[in-house]
């Protein structure tokens, strides 16, 4: 149980990715097949972003008030580890929900809704700021590696989306060329316009 | 300035792509300029970047100028060492010569979409050149399917049966590079880094070769390859999207596309796995050269069954990617020479085998065999270059294509892979088979009446090649029943089927003449191979 739970991930992706090359090779209607394509390149997405995700880690944009962050949060991290794992799987986002709790208990007219809706690194960059020096912890100016995400699977995927939804483009237009010429998306209905013969 | 030249090699052929999307969409005339242009500037590019690799050893680009820093790779970087700065110049003039080779074909075939034809081909060129010569795992699956996105849409520019083919392209072409993109992110997982050199090192250094998620990767990597450069049992999609396309396009994938497919493979091979790794401690080599036996037998014979001239070239190519996948594969110095040896010759010959084959088609108007029935006394200089490569195909000295099958043949015999050598011997034979028949068709036998109405039945391809002929020789100036254009044994001086204009004419004997040098220089050029193995730990 537990190997399942700590390859859950891939056992995930996997089980996608077979869906999407069981639509690709049995079904017979070309948008269909379409479909089970881009669940199989979902599903690797899938997996380079799972890699690239880490219990309670920060985004790695490197400043002077992240430096705090990274420094002050080390010292928090065990008292909300339970809070973090509610969270599974944004564990990004866990992050910034901490930052954002320690930066409400200073400004009381900050709604924790208002919090969650603001996930982007500018806003986080000041309460955290705000939080570190309300803390008192400066923290050493060294930076722990192991604190921040890897942001290279991110950076990788963005380029395999625009990748994937490319491809479903060019895909869908010839999938128009074809029905402009047979009449038809249905692979059998197609096949049987070609014949046998000239079928190589 | 004269460090940034390897950087143009790619730059030069994607710049143009972009500029006839801007000026030849209005100016159609720009098109052809544009294009021969800039790969012209890709061609220069690559032949001085080889100089230097020459005189200096291995060079590196670092783009954006993100150098190397703590040392890890920090950006995508460029390495161009012997073996790919060969293939890189094989690209480029290839590239160069088919488009200058089918410049009016393209006016004839797709008149409507003259600038789409030389974006996508120019895109698809900066793609392969890419490929080849970046260092950087995930660079190369986004040049990947840059390369691969260009081939789809210039496959379906075609007849409605083309965009069929292209759709089948589109599916296995995703599977394979999923499959190179989950290969490459086991290796990040364990390595922590995409440039191949790093990504080596790490394996090496840390022990982790031995993990079982190489082994995965290696093997996700391997078939995705294998899909894109149809390797026999996966070959599926290719014969039809290269004999449905329109002719450029065959013209253009057929001999780049594949063989820079199987130097991604050799690169991952060596850069990346490590050869050691790959013959020593894997007992791989037996079971994936025998892979490639049967691709050989296979594709060959499949190619001699086949009665359409363009699918029996696709089926060659087929079996010809048995050659090099085998020759890298059989475990050792001579049978990996021969393979990227017969990369660069493969696509020469390829290259020759569509420029006739293209030719014969829009000359005769007819796809069958029997198209080239007593071509020699119409089209004479174009059936010695005929000749010239089917002797290459088979095997004879001087061309090109003995040497390559020379060095497989001994590396097989070398590492003891005896049904990699008895395949090549029989595609040897095959070859034999296939192209005599279409010699004794060109210098023995005259054009019979049952040829002519076969001609009927292809009448729409028929059309084009009539068209072409208008257009090109203003030959004729009215329609005219099809049987006249048959060559009549009594008329050969008059004979309406005559040599094509120069500039389809001049590609095919530069490239001829290119089998022959090929061949006759061939120790020169494997020197270069070896020099360049050698520092990738032969």
């Amino acid at each position: 149980m537990d190997a399942f739970l700590e390859n859950f991930n891939y056992i995930v992706y996997v089980v996608l990715m077979m869906i999407g090359l069981y639509a690709m090779i049995s079904k017979n209607n070309l948008i269909k097949k379409l479909v089970g394509m881009t669940i199989f390149q979902s599903a690797i997405i899938l997996f380079y972003v799972s890699i690239g995700a880490k219990e309670g880690a920060a985004i790695p944009i490197l400043d002077h008030h992240q430096m705090h962050v990274a420094a002050a949060h080390d010292d928090h991290a065990d008292t909300h580890k339970d809070k973090a794992d509610t969270h599974e799987g944004e564990h990004a986002d866990t992050k910034i929900h901490k930052a954002d709790k320690h930066a409400a208990g200073a400004h009381s007219n900050h709604t924790s809704a208002e919090h969650a809706s603001t996930h982007t690194d500018k806003l986080e960059a000041p309460h955290a700021g705000e939080h570190g020096d309300h803390d008192g912890h400066h923290g050493s100016s060294e930076i722990n590696p192991a604190k921040f995400s890897n942001p290279i699977p991110h950076v990788l995927m963005l380029t395999a989306i625009v990748v994937g939804v490319s491809t479903l483009g060019v895909a869908l237009s010839i999938v128009q060329r074809v029905h402009q010429g047979y009449g038809s998306i249905e692979e059998d209905d197609i096949l049987n316009q070609i014949g046998p013969n000239t079928d190589g | 300035m004269a460090d940034q030249i390897p950087v143009l090699i790619i730059l030069a052929p994607l710049f143009g792509g972009i500029l006839v999307l801007l000026l030849g969409l209005r100016y159609r005339s720009v098109c052809f300029p544009i294009a021969v242009a800039s790969l012209g500037v890709s061609l220069f590019s690559a032949l001085h970047t080889f100089r230097t690799v020459l005189l200096e050893g291995p060079q590196r680009y670092f783009l954006s100028g993100w150098e190397r820093g703590g040392g890890f790779a920090v950006g995508i970087e460029y390495r161009i060492d012997q073996i790919n700065g060969l293939v890189l110049i094989m690209i480029a003039f290839v590239a160069l010569l088919s488009v200058i080779h089918s410049r009016s074909r393209v006016s004839v075939e797709t008149p409507a979409k003259v600038p789409q034809v030389y974006i996508l081909s120019l895109l698809l060129v900066s793609g392969l050149l890419g490929m080849t010569i970046t260092n950087d795992a995930f660079n190369l699956y986004v040049l990947l399917e840059i390369s691969s996105l260009s081939s789809y849409a210039l496959i379906a520019i075609g007849s409605r049966r083309s965009a069929l083919s292209a759709f089948n392209y589109v599916i296995m072409g995703t599977i394979g590079a999923s499959f190179l993109l989950l290969g490459v992110g086991y290796l990040f997982i364990q390595t922590g880094t995409l440039n191949m050199q790093d990504i080596h090192g790490a394996l090496m250094a840390e022990g982790l070769i031995n993990a079982p998620s190489i082994k995965v990767a290696l093997m996700l990597i391997l078939i995705g390859l294998w899909i894109k450069m149809g390797l026999f049992p996966l070959h599926g999609w290719l014969p039809n999207a290269y004999s449905y396309a329109p002719s450029a396009t065959g013209t253009l994938m057929g001999p780049l596309v594949t063989k820079v497919m199987i130097y991604i493979m050799i690169r991952m091979m060596v850069s990346v796995f490590g050869i050691d790794f790959l013959y020593e401690q894997l007992a791989w080599t037996k079971p994936v050269s025998l892979l490639a036996s049967i691709a050989i037998i296979g594709g060959s014979f499949l190619a001699v069954s086949q009665t359409d001239l363009r699918k029996m070239l696709c089926y060659l190519i087929v079996a010809e990617v048995g050659y090099m996948v085998g020759g890298a594969w059989v475990g050792n110095l001579n049978g990996m020479t021969g393979a990227i040896y017969h990369i660069l010759g493969d696509a020469l010959m390829t290259l020759c085998l569509f420029f006739v084959v293209g030719i014969v088609v829009a000359k005769t108007g007819e796809h069958r065999l029997s198209a080239f029935k007593g071509l020699f006394k119409s089209m004479p200089l174009t059936m010695v270059c005929f000749v010239v490569v089917a002797l290459a195909m088979i095997g004879l000295p001087p061309t090109c294509g003995f040497f390559s099958k020379w060095y497989l043949v001994r590396g097989g015999l070398e590492a003891g892979q005896y049904p990699f050598v008895i395949a090549l011997l029989i595609s040897s034979l095959v070859n034999a088979v296939i192209f005599f028949r279409l010699i004794e068709f060109a210098y023995f036998q005259s054009p019979d009446s049952d040829t002519a109405e076969a001609h009927g039945a292809h009448g729409e391809s028929g059309a084009h090649g009539d068209e072409g002929e208008h257009s090109a020789t203003a030959h004729a100036h009215t329609p005219v029943p099809m049987k006249v254009y048959r060559v009549d044994p009594d008329l050969d001086a008059d004979s309406i089927i005559t040599e094509v204009p120069w500039g389809m004419k001049a590609p095919l004997l530069i490239v001829a003449a290119c089998l022959l040098l090929l061949g006759i220089f061939n120790s020169t050029v494997t020197a270069w191979i070896a020099d360049g193995l050698k520092g990738v730990g032969f």
